[in-house]
């Protein structure tokens, strides 16, 4: 039977176990407008990538714990000192040291609100997200810049308070795990494995 | 970063004028089952070795260096696909090199192109780009274009590209267009201009003749943008020659092309939307401090610059562009332009980035018909046509290939060849299209300078190709 590939960290290496790929074979592709004749071939391939979160793994760990960490220049030399990052980032961009990690959770919940939103009917192959997507762009006081998320309760509009949801059953450790519903919403209202 | 200092404020300078002399196309398309891309390829620097009047064989003996334009390896299931087209071009042991900016791709490989024959390291460079956008279903294809985001931060949420765009298209709709019907038909106009001149380019993917109301009535893609406000997805080659001067009077002795002068300038912007930051808009020569100072006002929830209205990239390609060859009113002093028209709106955005317009009043070059090859409204040559090639949306985006193919189009304006290369029945005949009774000729009349904006997804990269007739030149020294 096969078992899905599982990596772990083991002296600072990776560990595989199970199946990482399966394998299928080629097809031929032929024209049916000119007797069948050869076109083109068929490449199945099934692969599973092994993704380092590096300094950032923090942030996607704190998730499901209930935190949106952001990070913040504590830097007395940078020019931008005391900016704070949501997409968090290791290093600041302006000075190029490690920036201090911030838990803006709190602040989350007071202060976001909607910059822009997209409503998408569509979506690629691999999506595990219910349609339409709800795209919203988040501002927050005193952050300089503006997060992308997704709406999952309500309607969105421009302007519109929103809180953060985290996905502490069976978190995915993407940034999936991070939702948002309109300031107000209650408990029951949220999807399955969400909570506040 | 958000302010510059000296050194990054510095005007480029090309150390020798460089001239592009030919450019060649291929038919595009949605799909090619029957053809490989080096055969795209070939169709099109065989196109450009025709409008010299010279055999392949003669063209590729001045060739020095080769600088391949082609974005997305994954599509094509093939690492080093340079590599493979150089072989097949028969252009080894040459040095070559892979360019990939996104969508900029085409005018990020002029722009490598031309520094080389500035730089005195080759006096006589190939530009070529392609797309194979075809070999995967469209599903996974829309996957794949997702892979351009950052894959942790955006790529998960859908697998779909057009969401994380289309949110500063909403933006721009909610603030500059105020959700009004008026803005809204202004958008669908810009496609169904693009569709039709489609019409008139024996190579284009998309001809259409439709109307305001169809585009309104097609599906929603992600509101308020619809299925035709969306550029095409498509396969095909674009090639330039760019060289020197004494090359340049060498390649074109027998050719009806006089060399142009070329010059590219780029600019970038964060690869996430949600990474941009506020700072004050950088002005083009033909703008004042003055004009945007109570803009909040004029536009409640525009203050934020660039925020998510804004391609900083493409502002700071024109600033570096228009300062490099002394372009002080980009209206003025331009005859044609082509421009990355991904969405019907994020063309109008565009427009303002570059200056046609100040920042807020992109529409107006709709509306006042200055953006037609005839305005509508005056029956007279438009003011400053745009994409007559039919665009990304009516003519292709085969993203490699895209900012080259802009550049043979505004080329042929100022080579006065567009009606040749456009309307000779042999090339109709080439690309088994059927060339309409009411086929019009676009060429611009007199056309000396053109433009062509290659841009990459949410503006991450842009390029400004700007193209001279030697004699009408703006700066001595440029």
């Amino acid at each position: 039977m096969s078992m899905f590939g599982q990596v772990y960290v083991k002296n600072n290496q990776y560990k595989l176990k199970g199946d990482f790929h399966e394998l299928t074979p080629n097809i031929p592709i032929r024209n049916a407008d000119e007797g069948w004749r050869l076109m083109g071939v068929t490449n199945p391939r099934d692969m599973t990538y092994i993704h380092a979160y590096g300094g950032e793994a923090i942030f996607f760990e704190s998730l499901p714990k209930g935190k949106l960490v952001s990070s913040r220049c504590d830097n007395p030399k940078c020019k931008y000192k005391g900016s704070i990052w949501m997409p968090f980032r290791i290093y600041c961009p302006d000075c190029l040291r490690p920036m201090a990690v911030f838990d803006m959770t709190d602040l989350a919940k007071k202060t976001a609100r909607i910059h822009t939103f997209m409503v998408c009917e569509r979506s690629g192959a691999f999506n595990i997200l219910d349609k339409p997507i709800k795209f919203i762009n988040i501002e927050f006081d005193g952050v300089v810049t503006i997060l992308m998320s997704y709406l999952l309760v309500g309607e969105p509009k421009i302007g519109m308070r929103v809180v953060p949801i985290f996905k502490k059953v069976d978190p995915t450790y993407t940034i999936l795990d991070l939702s948002w519903v309109p300031e107000g919403t209650k408990e029951e209202q949220l999807p399955i494995g969400f909570s506040f | 970063m958000i302010t510059f200092t000296q050194q990054q404020s510095k005007i480029p300078k090309l150390m020798r004028p460089v001239y592009i002399v030919t450019a060649g196309v291929s038919k595009f398309d949605r799909a090619f089952p029957d053809k490989r891309t080096e055969e795209l390829c070939i169709d099109a620097f065989t196109m450009a070795s025709d409008m010299l009047d010279m055999e392949p064989a003669e063209l590729k003996g001045y060739i020095h260096t080769c600088y391949y334009g082609h974005f997305a390896d994954h599509f094509g299931d093939q690492l080093l696909g340079e590599a493979v087209i150089h072989d097949r071009l028969g252009l080894d042991p040459l040095g070559n090199i892979g360019v990939k900016t996104g969508g900029a791709t085409g005018g990020s490989t002029l722009w490598e192109a031309v520094k080389a024959v500035a730089s005195g390291y080759s006096d006589c460079t190939l530009a070529m780009g392609w797309e194979r956008m075809d070999e995967v279903p469209t599903d996974e294809g829309n996957f794949l274009i997702s892979c351009a985001a950052d894959k942790d931060w955006e790529s998960p949420l859908g697998h779909i590209y057009t969401g994380y765009y289309a949110v500063m298209a909403q933006k721009y709709w909610q603030v500059f267009g105020k959700e009004e019907d008026s803005f809204r038909r202004t958008m669908a106009e810009i496609s169904v201009k693009h569709h039709n001149y489609a019409r008139f380019n024996p190579y284009a993917q998309g001809p259409m003749k439709i109307t305001i109301d169809d585009v309104l009535k097609s599906p929603v893609v992600a509101y308020p943008l619809r299925a035709l406000d969306a550029c095409l997805m498509s396969v095909g080659a674009a090639c330039a020659i760019i060289c020197d001067e004494e090359t340049a009077i060498k390649l074109t002795q027998k050719s009806k092309n006089k060399p142009l002068r070329i010059w590219v300038s780029a600019g970038s912007h964060t690869l996430r939307p949600a990474d941009r930051r506020d700072m004050e808009i950088p002005l083009l020569p033909n703008e004042t401090k003055e004009q945007y100072k109570d803009f909040g006002k004029r536009f409640p929830g525009g203050e934020r610059y660039p925020g998510f209205t804004g391609f900083l990239a493409a502002r700071m390609a024109a600033w570096y562009g228009y300062r490099m060859t002394g372009i002080t009113n980009p209206m003025e002093d331009l005859d044609v332009v082509e421009l990355h028209d991904a969405f019907t709106i994020s063309d109008i955005q565009t427009y303002e980035d570059i200056g046609l317009r100040p920042y807020g009043y992109g529409r107006d070059y709709v509306e006042s018909g200055d953006c037609y090859h005839i305005n509508p409204k005056t029956g007279k040559p438009g003011r400053l046509p745009s994409n007559l090639s039919g665009g990304l949306i009516g003519c292709m985006h085969a993203v490699g290939a895209t900012g080259i193919m802009q550049v043979f189009e505004i080329a042929c304006h100022l080579w006065n060849r567009w009606a040749e290369m456009h309307g000779d029945e042999k090339y109709w005949k080439r690309c088994k299209r059927t060339k309409p009774d009411d086929w019009t000729n676009l060429q611009v009349k007199d056309a000396k300078r053109a433009m062509a904006i290659s841009h990459a997804g949410v503006g991450s990269h842009v390029t400004a190709t700007i193209l001279m007739d030697a004699d009408s030149l703006l700066k001595k020294d440029a």
